[in-house]
């Protein structure tokens, strides 16, 4: 029997979708108990949505100190809430936060930490996660050895969510975390300029390639991807062009993503590409060459002029979703 | 004043990987190895950093067999590195293990004012080394940097994080800093660079001298596999509006993804 401690993070004062799926993955699998652990004053105001997804018992530092991302304040703090409470499994998100973090807490209790884990099974205290490697050109497991505490980072979108259930309740405990002598300095923070999920987060993708012709007609993308509620990626190529930031590029240099559904408009299908998307769950290739790689990955494909399409698709989804 | 570059030797990215038949690992042959995109920054912003500081010294220092990973050294030597390191080792050590390593060679050396390595290595995927050898040194560190300024005492960087956003964070030197894709444009080596890089000796370090115990090694991988082949393509066929229609209808109810 194991404590499984889930760090937990939380956007708009909501808990994350990627902390309520690892809660409630934890909950299913006969741990001794489900740890919620969350840092800064959001946590502090919204500890109970925790409980609402698994978790048996909550630490959390409501400390506005932690508001604002800072690794080694954080990874000190964390490396003393999981020897406090005991925890030897930690699961957190694979996000920008958890992968920065949580090698340099692996480091301080000289334990192993496995990121972008796509699968998981936990048997008492045994612990296999399944991983892309080479971006996705390939899988394995990985297993932990020697490691009295075993860390993982899962991907998001991997795991089942099912609706919050309200009544739950658990034990809250604060805590006063040591703070170490900083040498690092946060000194702002700018937002990015789109209110959309991260590529890694979310569920539906839209991504352009040079066959978009110009860095205007991502406009298209970003108009299908408002009625679908999804995130607009891009190619290398189009990204080294300046045609879109990098935090845009999909791929082996890019981020490696995996939504539910990924539509690549006007891109051929490069390697280094397709690992970073192919293990989207259902993929929709539009492009005007039949002979681009891209259609052997897609499950639908449309072969035609992206100009053509991509305008009609976002009126007829807007009719078939929004009516 | 010493530079370090932590930089690993991966597949090019063109590379089509084939699974072993006792699926223990991947098949190394026919595979061209390269340094790792992302620490092509890493070497590049060093050079910038001692460019503006002719004292500094550029260091770069790899891991693994020697035989291979020492091309990667000597790109980083004709692309202007000062010197360069090897720690002989088998593949496929785990990040805690590769980070105690480097570490314990950069704090032997001694003399380091910045660190700098690639975000990721395209390998396996993990971002884990830079952060630990930043904590096992007890220096304070910022990944996925795409803008870097140095200061008198501090440096001053940018990170990308999630949605776009960045965070403008400062540290004290000794600093870590990986290094995300934008930080810069990797110069390639010029024919000079190449023929003095041949000439340099690399400094070999076995890593059985390093006193790593083997129970440092916390990870292993087994039971790789490809993905799973796709079936066959569906092709939607009529005019624009059928075919938008037809996929609106696959998505629904066939695939059911929205």
């Amino acid at each position: 029997m194991s404590k499984i401690l889930v760090f937990s993070e939380f956007q708009n004062n909501n808990l994350k979708r990627s902390s309520q799926e690892l809660l409630q993955f934890a909950a299913k699998s006969g741990a001794e108990s489900v740890i919620g652990f969350s840092l800064g004053s959001q946590a502090g105001a919204n500890a109970a949505q925790m409980a609402h997804h698994g978790a048996t018992e909550i630490h959390l530092s409501k400390d506005a100190g932690f508001d604002a991302y800072n690794p080694e304040l954080f990874s000190a703090a964390a490396a003393e809430a999981i020897q406090k409470t005991g925890a030897t499994i930690i699961l957190a998100s694979a996000s920008a936060l958890g992968k920065d973090l949580f090698p340099r807490v692996a480091a301080k209790l000289s334990c192993g930490v496995v990121s972008d884990g796509v699968e998981i099974t936990i048997v008492g205290d045994d612990v296999k996660v399944k991983k892309p490697l080479y971006s996705g050109k390939c899988f394995a497991t990985a297993a932990f050895e020697n490691s009295s505490v075993k860390i993982v980072l899962m991907r998001a979108n991997q795991l089942p969510v099912v609706a919050a259930d309200t009544t739950k309740t658990a034990n809250i405990t604060e805590h006063n975390f040591a703070k170490p002598n900083l040498k690092t300095l946060i000194k702002e923070i700018v937002k990015g300029t789109s209110e959309k999920l991260d590529l890694t987060e979310a569920n539906i993708i839209i991504s352009g390639g040079r066959g978009l012709k110009e860095a205007g007609n991502f406009k298209m993308l970003n108009d299908l991807a408002d009625v679908l509620g999804a995130t607009v990626g891009a190619t290398r190529a189009v990204v080294d062009a300046g045609w879109v930031g990098h935090s845009m590029q999909v791929g082996q240099t890019g981020k490696t993503v995996a939504p539910s559904l990924y539509i690549a408009v006007g891109l051929s299908g490069a390697i280094q590409h397709l690992a970073g998307m192919s293990g989207s769950k259902v993929i929709v290739a539009i492009n005007s060459d039949a002979n681009a790689p891209i259609f052997q990955k897609a499950t639908y494909g449309i072969v035609g002029d992206a100009f053509e399409i991509i305008p009609k698709l976002t009126e007829e989804f807007k009719k078939a979703l929004h009516g | 004043m010493k530079i370090f570059v932590c930089l690993k030797q991966v597949p090019d990215t063109e590379t089509k990987i084939k699974i072993l038949p006792d699926q223990s690992g991947i098949d190394p042959a026919g595979i061209k190895w390269v340094m790792n995109p992302y620490d092509e920054y890493a070497v590049e912003e060093a050079i910038k950093f001692r460019e503006k500081n002719p004292t500094a010294q550029v260091w770069a220092i790899s891991m693994g067999p020697k035989a291979r990973v020492s091309e990667s050294l000597r790109t980083a030597l004709a692309m202007g590195a000062d010197e360069a390191i090897v720690i002989n080792s088998v593949e496929n050590t785990d990040a805690l293990t590769t980070a105690k390593a480097l570490s314990s060679v950069i704090s032997s050396e001694t003399g380091a004012h910045l660190i700098f390595s690639g975000k990721l290595s395209i390998d396996n995927n993990q971002s884990s080394v830079p952060q630990m050898v930043a904590e096992f040194l007890n220096l304070p560190h910022t990944s996925v940097v795409s803008k870097f300024e140095a200061g008198a005492e501090n440096v001053t960087v940018e990170r990308d994080v999630d949605g776009g956003a960045k965070e403008i964070v400062q540290m004290m030197t000794p600093a870590l800093i990986s290094a995300n894709k934008g930080l810069n444009m990797p110069r390639y080596a010029s024919l000079p660079g190449i023929m003095k890089a041949k000439k340099k000796v690399i400094k070999e370090i076995e890593f059985s001298s390093l006193g790593i115990a083997a129970t440092e090694q916390k990870i292993k991988y087994s039971g790789y596999s490809l993905p799973q082949e796709k079936s066959p393509v569906k092709l939607l066929t009529g005019d624009v509006a059928a075919q938008a229609n037809e996929l609106i209808k696959l998505l629904r109810d066939e695939a059911k993804v929205l």
